[in-house]
């Protein structure tokens, strides 16, 4: 079985501390790691380097900043899959409901999940979307 | 231009077509509204049609006989209330006896007229209901204006406060599951930061009630031995360069010379700076102002006089009203925002359990007197 070992992920969030801990869960997978701490950083990486896998923070220079990331990756580098992480959903009863289907058909991102996510979930939900 | 609709329930066609009449080319404005407003006519003969009318069309007032042939006006009332149909209603009745106004005024009547009236009184009533919606309609709006500021409020505060609990969740997580091995200085930086996010959380939360204490209006008091007569001449001193441009003398009468009070020196300066301000402001050319401040036993008496222009006796009860400025030929010349008084009454009355009064005749002067009692303050 392949494992994520060599596999490239950019990272993007604009919490220091989360992005470091991100950082450390995926380099001890073996992970390579690009980090961005802003919106802009993340698409100059874009620009440049085609990942294979993304996870972006959803609110960072802008509420909707990972969405934007999500749509700009996606137009360049179709196949590569996104996870957007965020606090928000529960506060701003922002839910991917019944139109989820249609939502997706624009935001462009493969999954959504809360801060606070395990490095195990994290680990098994990269290789469900890498396909290993 | 807006547009109220307006509903007649009366029996009598002749009322109806006098009402239609008398507001067929009034309309009812207000200084301090933008809008003038202007009605539209519907007619009811029957309390069963008013109610039909009322369910299938959105009627802002209602002019409300209560003797009609089947149910009578107090049911359309009752009916009204109960299903919180957002309009004001006015009784028209020549049946005006007490216990109908007082249980009409009960079920939420804004008031009550008696027939006959003239229509100069129908038009006074319609000014005062029309006045009374509006102010309702937009105390309301501003209160879910207030809901959707305060929930974006916290929805912000919400994401500001989970930011560092994620962060330093993470950081034990890292440390609970040993990930960078079993060396502690190796976790050192994770320590350091999850101390770091604690603090800028704790300093969220004490702006946080710093800001939630200024918006209720709480703000800390500072109740002290205070002496009236000394915040009188620092009064006084606040108002001379003001008092000096009309050539306004401002003297100072204090029986004894120290009146000791128990108060919060901020709030007695606003009532003190209001009544000499005001004193000043409404003054003649080359004219006085005096100051009196009795020690009694159980009270201090405050009286400012002045010189001025005075007031009409109706002009006196509006003169506490927020916002409400007398506006005639002498006073549009002078500036204010119409709070002053208000709040000065609101001091008084609300904290200092005290009274206001005034006394005015025109173009000779007028007399503010506040009476405090020196117990009962709350500490």
């Amino acid at each position: 079985m392949e494992t994520l070992k060599n596999k490239t992920v950019l990272i993007a969030d604009d919490d220091i501390d989360i992005l470091t801990q991100l950082n450390l869960q995926c380099t001890n997978l073996g992970m390579k790691v690009l980090t961005a701490e802003t919106q802009h950083e993340a698409e100059e990486i874009i620009e440049k380097t085609k990942p294979d896998i993304a996870i972006f923070d959803l609110m960072m220079d802008n509420r909707d900043s990972g969405f934007i990331l999500s749509y700009k990756l996606k137009k360049k580098y179709p196949d590569v899959p996104v996870i957007i992480v965020t606090a928000v959903t529960a506060d701003t009863g922002m839910i991917f409901g019944e139109d989820f289907n249609e939502e997706k058909s624009w935001i462009k991102a493969d999954l959504y999940l809360e801060k606070g996510l395990r490095p195990e979930q994290l680990q098994s939900e990269m290789k469900r979307l890498l396909k290993l | 231009m807006a547009n109220l609709n307006l509903l007649i329930v009366d029996d009598e066609p002749g009322i109806r077509s006098g009402i239609r009449r008398i507001l067929s080319n009034f309309s009812v404005d207000f200084p301090f509204l933008e809008e003038e407003f202007v009605f539209s006519i519907e007619e009811a003969g029957s309390g069963e049609d008013a109610i039909n009318i009322i369910d299938n069309n959105s009627i802002d007032i209602v002019l409300l006989d209560n003797k009609l042939p089947g149910m009578d006006g107090i049911e359309v009332l009752e009916y009204i209330n109960k299903k919180q149909i957002d309009c004001s209603v006015m009784m028209i009745t020549s049946y005006a006896s007490l216990d109908l106004a007082i249980k009409a005024t009960n079920n939420g009547a804004y008031n009550f007229v008696p027939k006959p009236f003239t229509p100069q009184e129908l038009k006074t009533s319609i000014e005062g209901i029309t006045k009374n919606l509006y102010l309702r309609r937009m105390t309301k709006q501003l209160n879910t204006v207030g809901k959707q500021i305060r929930f974006q409020f916290l929805s912000v505060l919400s994401h500001e406060l989970k930011s560092p609990i994620n962060a330093i969740e993470g950081y034990l997580r890292i440390m609970e599951e040993r990930q960078v091995g079993n060396n502690l200085d190796d976790y050192e930086m994770m320590i350091q930061r999850s101390l770091e996010r604690i603090r800028g959380m704790r300093s969220l939360i004490m702006d946080m009630l710093d800001l939630t204490r200024l918006e209720s209006g709480k703000k800390a008091r500072d109740v002290k031995k205070l002496d009236l007569a000394e915040l009188m001449r620092i009064s006084k001193d606040t108002m001379s360069p003001m008092a000096i441009q009309k050539n306004i003398k401002i003297l100072i009468n204090a029986n004894p010379d120290e009146i000791n009070f128990m108060g919060d020196q901020q709030e007695i300066e606003i009532i003190f700076n209001n009544l000499v301000s005001n004193a000043v402001k409404y003054n003649k050319e080359n004219g006085e102002v005096v100051c009196t401040l009795e020690e009694g036993d159980s009270s201090v008496k405050i009286a400012v006089s002045d010189t001025g222009i005075g007031m009409s006796e109706e002009d006196l009860p509006k003169l506490f009203q927020d916002f409400v400025r007398i506006k005639n030929e002498k006073t549009k010349a002078i500036s204010g925002t119409g709070l002053g008084l208000s709040i000065m009454k609101k001091i008084v009355e609300e904290v200092y359990h005290g009274t206001v009064q005034v006394e005015s005749v025109v173009d000779q002067g007028t007399t503010f007197t506040v009476v405090i009692p020196k117990i009962n303050l709350p500490v």
